[in-house]
This record gives C-alpha cells, sequence and structure tokens, in this order.
C-alpha cells in the first residue's frame, strides 16, 4: 500500500503545471473571445500536448494516449486547480463518442467525433419517453424508413441540453414485428430542422435542466444509422472504458461535506454555534463514516484499474451510495438553516462538484440530490443492478415476463 | 500510488481462511460457542503454528514484524468466521508491551508471547464507559488495587496488561496474589469475557510513553476490520438463504422487497472495507490521522455490522430468530465489537474533535 505518486508522476503533474501557466487563462486577441471559443482553442492545443481526449485515436482528433489513471487523474487535477476547460463533460463525449467509435461507419466517426471532442459539436440523448423510464425498452418513438431517409414520429423526455443540443442520438422503434428489445435502431438526428419541437421542463427547484422533444415527421438519411437495423438496444449498452473517473465523484463528495461542516459552525442553535450541539456533531459524525468509506472505495478502485482488475461489487455501487450520501448531507443542511428552510430555492444554483453556497444553495441541494438519485437509472434500479449483477439474485418475474 | 493488498497479504487472509475452513467449520463453531469452557486450548494453539500470536511482535523478538494493516486483515478474517479465541486480547497486549516495555520487559515476555507460551490480554475498561486512557484512575503505587471490566478471553490469559491512572500501562500475571478473574455473562461466546478483580497485587509498570493510545488506536481498528469481516458474512449468509428458501413457488430472492433490503445490506458494507484498510494503514504511516480514522473506522463499522446483523435476523424470517441459526453467533459477535473499547456515538464525538 503506497498512496504517493511516485517520482514519475510528480514530473509528469509538474509537465502539465507548466503546460497550463502558458496557455491559460488565453492572452492577447484570444482573451476577446467568448468562452466557447477560448474553450475550444484551448482543447486543441491541449489535445496536441497529449493532456485531452486521450483515449481517442488521432485519426478522428484525440491525442491517442496510452490508458493511465493516474496521469489522467493528475491532469484533472491540475485542470481544475487553473479552472481550464477539460473534456466536454456533456453526453456527446460521455456516450455518443465511445459508441461511435466502437459500433460507429468509419465516415460517422470522421464526420462526428473530431467537433464533439473539441466542444464544437453538442449532442442530446433521445432515449427517456414518458411511457418508458425504467422500462425503457418499451419505448414507441416509429422510424420508418421512406426512400433514402428515416421518418421519425413521437416524443422523447428528460432530454437535457436539447434547446441548444446540434444532434440528438435516438432509441427509435424501426421494426416493429421484432420482440421488444429487438426492434429498436440507434438513429442520429439532425436537431436543427423543421419537425423537433423542445419544449423545457421546468424543475421543482425552478430550473429548466431538462426538456421534452417532440418529433413530427422529423427526417434524417438512411446510413445515419449506427448498427444494423434492430440493434439499437445493443448499441446503447456500449460503456466509457477508459480512464473511469473513480475518485473525482468521492472528491466531490469529501468536498460537499466540508461545506456541511462549515454551514454547521457558521449556524445557530439557541444562540451558540450549531457545530457544539451535541445532536448535530452525532449527525456530522454519522456522515462523515459514509464520506470516508466513499474516499477510500474510490482510492480502492482506482487501484483495480491501475492492476487492470474489474473492479467487482464495488463497482456498480457508486452511484447509490454517493446519492444516499449527498441526500443525508442536504437533510442536515436543512435542519442547520432554520426558518430559512422555507426560502424558494431558485437562482440556488449549483449542483455537484462544489459545497452549496447559502441557504438557497442548500435548499437547492435538498431537492436536486432526488433528481440526481433518481436521474440515470433510479435508485431501486441501482438496487436490482446491485442485487442481481452483484450479488448473483434472480432476475425479477416481471422483467423475465416481459422479455 | 497503490491502495491494495499485496500478494503477501492475499496469502496470509487466504491461508488464514483455509485453516478456518478446515478448523472452524459450522458445527466446531457451534460447539465452541455453546461449550461451558471459556477457551479452546487447541483451537488457539492451531492459530497460533500459524503465526497469528506474533504478527505486530518485532523479528528480533521472535514475532512476524508486520504492520497493522496486516493483522486488521487477520482480524477481518477471524471476524468473517466468527472465530473464537484470544487473538484481540493477545494481539493488544503483545504490541503494548512491544511499544511501552522496557528492554527487560521485552525480553522477558514478547518471545513468549510470539510462540504462544505465554498468552495475554488487555484491562482496560472501569466501568461506566470508561474505556480511554485519559479516563482511568486505577491507582499504580506498590500494588494494584481495584477492578477492570471487560477482559477478552481471560479465562486463556496468563499475562494481563492492565490500564493505570494517567493513562499508564502495567503487567500483572494471573495466577499471582491478588488477581482474580469473574466470568461476565456476555452475549458473544465467541470471546468470553472477564472482570479483573485486583487486591494487592503485584505489577511492573511498562515505562515507555504512549502505549496506551498506541493500544487504544490499534483495539479501534482491529474491531473495525473484524466488524468489516462480520457484517461481510451476514450479508452473504442472507443471500445464500434468499437464493434456496423457496416460497410461491420461486426462490425469495426474485422479490423485489428482500432483492432491494439485500442490496442495501451489501452496500452497507462493501463500500467500507477500504475505510479500515485506510485506518491501519494510516496507524503505520500516517501519524496525523491514525487517531481520527481509528475513531470513524471503529464507529462507521461496527455500527453497520450491528444493522446489517439486525438485516439478516429479519431476511432469514422466523428461522433467523432461533438459537439454532448460525446468524444469531454473528448477531452477538455484532454486540461486542460495537461496545467493546467505547461506543459509535462515544468514537464520533472523538472524530468531531479533529474538525
Amino acid at each position: 500500500m503506497d498512496l504517493s505518486y511516485g517520482p514519475e508522476y510528480d514530473a509528469f503533474r509538474e509537465e502539465v503545471r507548466s503546460f497550463l501557466s502558458s496557455h491559460w487563462p488565453p492572452k492577447g486577441k484570444e482573451a476577446e473571445q467568448d468562452f466557447l471559443a477560448q474553450a475550444i482553442h484551448f482543447r486543441r492545443t491541449a489535445i496536441e500536448a497529449g493532456y485531452l481526449a486521450r483515449a481517442i485515436p488521432k485519426a478522428y482528433g484525440g491525442s491517442e494516449q496510452a490508458s493511465d489513471p493516474l496521469k489522467a487523474q493528475i491532469i484533472r487535477e491540475e485542470l481544475g486547480r487553473a479552472k481550464a476547460p477539460g473534456d466536454p463533460g456533456g453526453i456527446g463525449t460521455m456516450m455518443l463518442v465511445p459508441t461511435l467509435l466502437e459500433k460507429g461507419e468509419e465516415w460517422q466517426k470522421q464526420k462526428f467525433v473530431p467537433g464533439t471532442v473539441l466542444g464544437e459539436l453538442s449532442w442530446c440523448q433521445g432515449y427517456s419517453e414518458p411511457g418508458s423510464g425504467s422500462d425503457l425498452a418499451s419505448l414507441k418513438t416509429r422510424g420508418e424508413l421512406d426512400g433514402d431517409e428515416w421518418v421519425i414520429n413521437g416524443q422523447k423526455i428528460w432530454t437535457s441540453g436539447a434547446v441548444h443540443a446540434d444532434y440528438m442520438f435516438c432509441l427509435v422503434r424501426t421494426e416493429p414485428d421484432a420482440g421488444k428489445h429487438a426492434g429498436i435502431s440507434y438513429l442520429l438526428i439532425d436537431m436543427k430542422q423543421e419537425g423537433i419541437d423542445v419544449r423545457p421542463l421546468r424543475q421543482m427547484n425552478g430550473s429548466a435542466h431538462f426538456n421534452e422533444v417532440f418529433l413530427t415527421d422529423v427526417r434524417t438519411p438512411k446510413d445515419w444509422i449506427v448498427g444494423q437495423r434492430g440493434e439499437g438496444w445493443i448499441v446503447s449498452r456500449t460503456t466509457l472504458k477508459h480512464e473511469r473517473n473513480s475518485i473525482g465523484n468521492a472528491s466531490m463528495v469529501e468536498a460537499t461535506f466540508k461545506g456541511l461542516v462549515r454551514l454547521a459552525r457558521e449556524s445557530k442553535i439557541d444562540g451558540r454555534p450549531a457545530i457544539e450541539d451535541p445532536a448535530i456533531r452525532q449527525r456530522l459524525a454519522t456522515i462523515e463514516g459514509y464520506v470516508q468509506a466513499h474516499k477510500y472505495s474510490g482510492f480502492r478502485q482506482l487501484t483495480h484499474q491501475l492492476r487492470g482488475e474489474d473492479a467487482g461489487l464495488i463497482g456498480l455501487m457508486n452511484k447509490l451510495h454517493s446519492t444516499n450520501i449527498n441526500q443525508e448531507v442536504s437533510k442536515l443542511a436543512f435542519d442547520l438553516i432554520g426558518d430559512d428552510a422555507m426560502l424558494d430555492p431558485e437562482g440556488g444554483g449549483g449542483l455537484m462538484g462544489v459545497a452549496p453556497k447559502g441557504a438557497e444553495g442548500w435548499i437547492n441541494l435538498f431537492m436536486s440530490s432526488l433528481g440526481v438519485a433518481i436521474a440515470g437509472g433510479t435508485a431501486n434500479i441501482q438496487r436490482n443492478v446491485i442485487g442481481e449483477r452483484g450479488l448473483g439474485l434472480p432476475r425479477d418475474a416481471y422483467a423475465q415476463q416481459s422479455r | 500510488m497503490d491502495f491494495g493488498l499485496s500478494e503477501e497479504q492475499g496469502l496470509l487472509q487466504d491461508t488464514v481462511g483455509q485453516f478456518l475452513a478446515n478448523e472452524n467449520d459450522p458445527n466446531q463453531l457451534r460447539a465452541r460457542f455453546d461449550a461451558e469452557e471459556a477457551h479452546d486450548p487447541t483451537f488457539w494453539k492451531g492459530q497460533i503454528e500459524l503465526g497469528l500470536a506474533g504478527l505486530l511482535i518485532p523479528e528480533p523478538f521472535g514475532g512476524a514484524g508486520l504492520e497493522l494493516l496486516d493483522a486488521a486483515l487477520v482480524a477481518e478474517t477471524l471476524g468473517r468466521a466468527a472465530a473464537p479465541g484470544p487473538f484481540l486480547g493477545h494481539t493488544l497486549a503483545a504490541l503494548a508491551l512491544a511499544r511501552g516495555g522496557s528492554d527487560a520487559q521485552k525480553k522477558t515476555w514478547l518471545p513468549k508471547l510470539a510462540t504462544g507460551d505465554v498468552t495475554a490480554t488487555v484491562a482496560l475498561a472501569e466501568g461506566e464507559g470508561r474505556w480511554m486512557p485519559e479516563q482511568w484512575e486505577l491507582q499504580a503505587s506498590g500494588s494494584l488495587t481495584g477492578q477492570k471490566h471487560h477482559l477478552p478471553s481471560g479465562a486463556a490469559a496468563d499475562l494481563i496488561v492492565v490500564g493505570t491512572a494517567g493513562g499508564g500501562l502495567a503487567i500483572v500475571e494471573s495466577a499471582a496474589a491478588g488477581v482474580r478473574l469473574e466470568p461476565y455473562p456476555g452475549a458473544d461466546r465467541t470471546r468470553r469475557l472477564d472482570t479483573l478483580h485486583l487486591e494487592g497485587a503485584a505489577f511492573e509498570a511498562l515505562p515507555e510513553a504512549g502505549a496506551a493510545e498506541a493500544l487504544r488506536d490499534a483495539g479501534l481498528v482491529l474491531l473495525a476490520a473484524d466488524a468489516f469481516g462480520g457484517a461481510s458474512r451476514c450479508v452473504e449468509m442472507s443471500v445464500e438463504y434468499a437464493k434456496t428458501r423457496e416460497q410461491f413457488g420461486v426462490t425469495i430472492g426474485h422479490f423485489q422487497a428482500l432483492k432491494h433490503q439485500l442490496a442495501n445490506m451489501a452496500l452497507e458494507v462493501e463500500p467500507s472495507r477500504g475505510l479500515f484498510w485506510y485506518a491501519a494503514h494510516a496507524f503505520d504511516h500516517a501519524p496525523e490521522d491514525t487517531a481520527r480514522m481509528a475513531a470513524v473506522a471503529k464507529a462507521h463499522l461496527t455500527d453497520r455490522f450491528m444493522a446489517v446483523a439486525r438485516d439478516a435476523v429479519e431476511a432469514h424470517g422466523g428461522i433467523g430468530y432461533t438459537w439454532e441459526c448460525d446468524v444469531q453467533i454473528w448477531f452477538k459477535r455484532a454486540m461486542f465489537d460495537r461496545t467493546w473499547l467505547g461506543t459509535p456515538g462515544f468514537h464520533r464525538e472523538r472524530a468531531a474533535s479533529h474538525w
């Protein structure tokens, strides 16, 4: 057991720091551009230096570096310290690019990957529908071939970023006579066309992160399909395999906890700092146990990655463990802010990554921690995954029947 | 950067695990749990032959000279098997002597502790939750007179490391005049407890400072490790049961209510493995984190063990509530781990003092 990075990596960190000090923040003419332009310019340079798009082949605009989770971690830490842009964080780099690299046609990779890893092209994900949430494969949006084009009709929901997205990758039922999963294809759609109607969904905390997307006779070329007809379900299961960020999540959880301790120092109960109240101290310390467990669980997973081992059960637990912790943090914060716990959180902003500020910020976490626990697979779905894939329990009777 | 176990550490756990699978199978465990005799010398001898008596004793004195992480991995393996025996008290007493003893004391006792010719335990608690060095009041002047509570495996012990006023440590031989052990009716029959009565007992003080604090932190880590092992076994037993027990024509693991309960149990346990690893690692490598992380690990893990043991009873249905079902053995081991050396609430308060 050795928690230091070692001289080779310390040298690498110095190299990244020196790169950043000469390239970020932008100077001269660059500094007058808008942030997106600055970010794209910076990414080009950072990709050339081998710091971004590390898992992407050079042929598709990446830097094609050997997988090295420690270097990736150091780069993330140093970019964070310098407040410099990293790889675009959206669903395009997280999901579409790995899917295209594994399952896409050559021309698709050339057309879509380079712009996406730079942040020039943005994507939204057309998966969930009003009637198809956890049971995603029951989706009903139809695609019919009309000559050289698909014609798509239906409705998608919970579509983050649809207002600004250039393209959507979308699950569409193209083979109505095939089975539930076998009837689905994975299509790419240009969002800037008639027939696409994006309506923002206002969340309980007042902001509008998600959208509904109505598709009426939307058209996309016949060859904008990834994989064969009816293979969409399998294509959509392609996951990011490179340099998974296992300890980034743990450091966010730790940062939020530190914010909670700060809040307990600043809040008063009967005129005394809340942190001196024994009941509050016990609750804080109970949460700290989970936070520390989560932190070292992240270190364990990083080590598994470095050794090329499968993380096993623990790898299935990250989401539920961290969303549980965030909910406990937000509930204690809610008690600490006293009468302000009746405030409307609108404008509280901030979701993950940094500790919330002010009563509105904590109330926002009180609400948004629920949203995060639902998004991307609800807590109960996570429990199914842990139970079935982690503990080897049999699949639900209902899920078996509906195949 | 490597936050994982070495090959040797994996081998150590495998060796101990294999020994326990052979020598502490469910029938043997049950017999020891139900036995009148508090101590099974043959089973302890097997553990001694594996080297478990001298893990933390420096090599010049015949021990293995290992780190606390190695001892914690053994504690995890013993906890997983709910293995009876004096490992906990003996390991802590040996550590106290190695840290606090004079050269002469170390030369006299450590080789015998390493070979298991002498078995030792620790006498810390003074009642009303007073487990910590700064809370001890037993006066060490001339001779020892007073009571100490909750000695683990006292019946096996030839030598006792006793906590004294001002955070000192002393050694007492259990065969000496004025030393009497009285069994305490503890629920955990895998680690029987005794009350120590001292009436003018002869003692030798351990002169080196800091040994009592080391004993405390190591003890907290070993309990956390034992709790992790025990809690993991509770999850396993419950999952195994859900895969075999049938109702309504299917194994009950099909039912989502139970599946989710089992997933929650696993979620309470598995992510905290690294917590006891780090607390143990810090003991030898990160002095600034040692006391705090030992407290956090003990509070978190022994609480998880108790909660998961309760869930395990529920997951087993009616049979889980019987003496015949093995779950009760781990349930009672959890009661010991949770309270011995101070409750989770007590150690959370200690951890909070580091914010």
